[in-house]
């Protein structure tokens, strides 16, 4: 219980330094987000893939040295295209994510907290009553479990992380020379 | 200290920064960056206050319980930090709308809370759908190399482009 308890602060902490950053990026912001869409600010994709590009090495560092064991999630084509197209619609529509909502909230966007925030519980809640008829079926198609691209390619997970790591920089550096 | 009452950073810098934060909350809590899934424990708690147990015996509620967890404290984390780091930058402001916005659909505020409504609701339901959002597949699940995080990651963004061009290239 008291373990329980500390866990909740450090959500809350870290929850605080995850905003402070999100705001400090501009991701908090209706027009950052819609422009990356619109792909005329790449502001969006560049805080995504730093993260990404300094995440992973060191999540898999620390896994590789037993510190923590990584949980990559299960999925299905089912779910992640139909899922991802379907969220993807609504990015567009409200201009920002489950994330930056609460960050754009923060920030003073009345739109996020008196239209946006209720849709998501509601369309949350649409889905929970929804559950039982797609589990096993849409949901289920194109199964894939919780597999890794190195365990697909069939290499060791640096094999991936390094070139990955590499693509991305190079990825940033093309942004950048093209005023992007 | 001027960098901390800067109202912009580097977009490099946040998001190594965010990098960073994702080790610590793997090491200290066993957890990683995600929000979505505390939007379905609030629906269940709503659920919960209108139809009580009967909420509760639902398949989604009985695998996802609706009560505060730890995700759910950095959702709330997440409004105070920003709210910190606007206020402290003076770049805090109410609004309803947004200037790309007005833009191309002017500057209704109704328009824009009926728009932004639909758009949580495709939100709440992609997000389950998908089990993850941007931060849980797009950064914590393309970090660990899952390829369901990079699935959604990709059809997240390809969904997310095709909307925004009909919405502000074509339709108007």
């Amino acid at each position: 219980m008291r373990n329980n308890k500390y866990k909740l602060v450090w959500g809350l902490v870290f929850g605080i330094i995850f905003g402070f950053l999100l705001h400090k990026g501009g991701a908090t912001k209706y027009d950052v987000i819609i422009s990356q869409l619109l792909l005329t600010d790449f502001t969006v994709l560049k805080i995504m893939l730093s993260a990404v590009v300094v995440g992973m090495i060191g999540v898999f560092l620390m896994q590789h040295l037993g510190w923590i064991t990584l949980r990559p999630k299960a999925g299905s084509v089912g779910r992640n295209i139909i899922g991802g197209l379907i969220f993807g619609v609504g990015f567009a529509l409200l201009g920002f994510c489950p994330g930056t909502i609460a960050g754009a909230i923060g920030n003073g966007a009345l739109d996020a907290l008196a239209a946006g925030l209720i849709g998501i519980i509601v369309g949350s809640g649409l889905f929970a009553a929804l559950y039982p008829r797609l589990k096993e079926g849409i949901l289920a198609k194109g199964n894939y479990g919780n597999i890794t691209l190195p365990q697909v390619l069939k290499v060791n997970n640096w094999v991936v992380i390094l070139p990955l790591s590499a693509v991305i920089i190079g990825l940033f550096v093309l942004l950048e020379s093209a005023g992007l | 200290m001027n960098w901390l009452t800067d109202a912009l950073w580097s977009p490099y810098v946040v998001g190594a920064g965010i990098g960073l934060l994702s080790w610590v909350t793997w090491l200290v809590s066993n957890e990683s960056l995600g929000t979505s899934t505390t939007y379905v424990r609030l629906a269940g708690m709503v659920e919960k206050v209108f139809r009580g147990t009967k909420a509760e015996q639902k398949l989604y509620y009985q695998e996802t319980k609706p009560k505060l967890d730890w995700q759910m404290m950095l959702v709330i984390g997440i409004v105070i930090g920003a709210l910190i780091s606007s206020l402290i930058s003076g770049d805090f402001s109410w609004q309803w709308t947004h200037p790309i916005w007005e833009g191309s659909f002017g500057t209704n505020i109704v328009v824009r809370l009926v728009v932004a409504f639909a758009g949580g609701i495709f939100l709440g339901l992609g997000s389950r759908w998908a089990d993850g959002c941007t931060s849980g597949h797009g950064i914590s699940g393309t970090m660990q190399l899952a390829v369901s995080g990079w699935v959604s990651a990709v059809f997240f963004f390809v969904g997310g482009i095709l909307t925004a061009q009909l919405m502000f290239n074509v339709i108007p």
